[in-house]
């Protein structure tokens, strides 16, 4: 197994003592897949964590409150895939509303990636997602849902349609299959991988 | 207390919140009294920043002047090391409640905090090579 070689224990000078967490974050419309894609990966149940929103003062100050609900609760999937002890790789569904864009800026900080989720039958919906990952140079792929009945495009077809930077890649899947959704992240890491280092290059020459 | 009046909002039918929909029965921050934000410390946690339980925490003394909340989530700490978003998940408590209960945690020595890897200087190729063949291994 993996595990097993000798220099995996990742113990440069006792750096182990800090386990190390990647993030990756699920983006795309609302009903594309989001949470299915999270839930096939993990190896924990998806869980929910809730962010509660609104302004501290309403909160401090609301006594009643019965007939005037102040409170918003986003929810946020996410699940946990542990590579090894000390490294594991968490996955957040990112909120699907515009209005929580705020909450994705949190999210994408040391973000590692990002997979946006595609259905060709709404292709527009994934729009927002893409423009904001290239804006902020993260690296991304565009995972295509294939649900059934829906008639299938090529990746091609999609890059083009969504006017992607040439070398994102796009990805045809499954997202609830556990394989397909396993393939779709190391396309993104490897891709990552490939971002970082011609980054790397750029800086020095 | 304001149960005896949940149920009865709007006269219109249909409108009432029950259970769970009316809200929680202790508003959130009521338990980090009032606080929004960590104290004094003003740390910052990531969502997924890595919080362990001090090798050398304080004594029971201090312990039992803990809150229930900030027991329970000691509670999850000591049973595995976790994330603050799985810590928010399992305690049932909205993240910005967590993270500033583990402000006082942290402040009081119960709890470590590991620091996210900084967005600039993303991990290795070694760490992503690990990563793609745990994946593939799985």
């Amino acid at each position: 197994m993996a595990y097993e070689r000798s220099e995996s224990t990742g113990a440069e000078d006792g750096a182990d003592t800090t386990a190390l967490a990647l993030k990756i974050l699920v983006a795309g419309g609302f009903g594309v897949g989001k949470t299915t894609l999270v839930g096939a990966v993990s190896e924990i149940r998806p869980l929910r964590t809730e962010e509660q929103l609104s302004r501290a003062g309403e909160l401090v100050d609301d006594t009643g409150g019965v007939d005037q609900k102040t409170t918003t609760t986003v929810a946020m999937d996410f699940g946990r895939i542990t590579i090894r002890s000390g490294l594991s790789l968490y996955l957040f569904g990112t909120p699907g509303q515009d209005r929580f864009w705020f909450l994705w800026d949190e999210l994408s900080q040391g973000a590692l990636g990002a997979v946006v989720l595609a259905d060709t039958r709404r292709l527009e919906d994934c729009f927002p997602a893409v423009d904001y990952f290239e804006h902020r140079k993260i690296p991304f792929v565009v995972a295509v849902n294939c649900f059934t009945g829906a008639r299938t495009y090529g990746a091609a077809d999609v890059s083009r349609a969504l006017d992607l930077d040439r070398g994102t890649p796009v990805v045809l899947c499954d997202a609830r299959d556990r394989d397909s959704g396993k393939e779709v992240l190391i396309r993104l890491v490897e891709y990552a991988g490939r971002m970082h280092t011609a980054r790397l290059l750029d800086t020095v020459g | 207390m304001n149960e005896d009046s949940a149920g009865g909002g709007p006269s219109v039918p249909g409108s009432q919140w029950y259970d769970a929909d009316a809200g929680p029965l202790v508003r959130p921050y009521a338990m980090t009294g009032g606080r929004t934000k960590p104290g004094p410390s003003n740390v910052r946690f990531d969502l997924i920043a890595l919080v362990v339980v001090d090798d050398d925490p304080p004594g029971p003394a201090e312990e039992s002047l803990l809150g229930p909340e900030h027991r329970s989530l000691l509670a999850l700490c000591r049973a595995e090391t976790q994330s603050v978003a799985e810590l928010s998940a399992d305690a049932d408590l909205p993240v910005g409640v967590v993270r500033v209960l583990l402000g006082d945690l942290l402040e009081s020595g119960f709890v470590r905090v590991s620091r996210p890897v900084p967005p600039a200087q993303l991990p290795d190729e070694r760490i992503l090579r690990e990563v793609i063949d745990g994946l593939r291994a799985l």
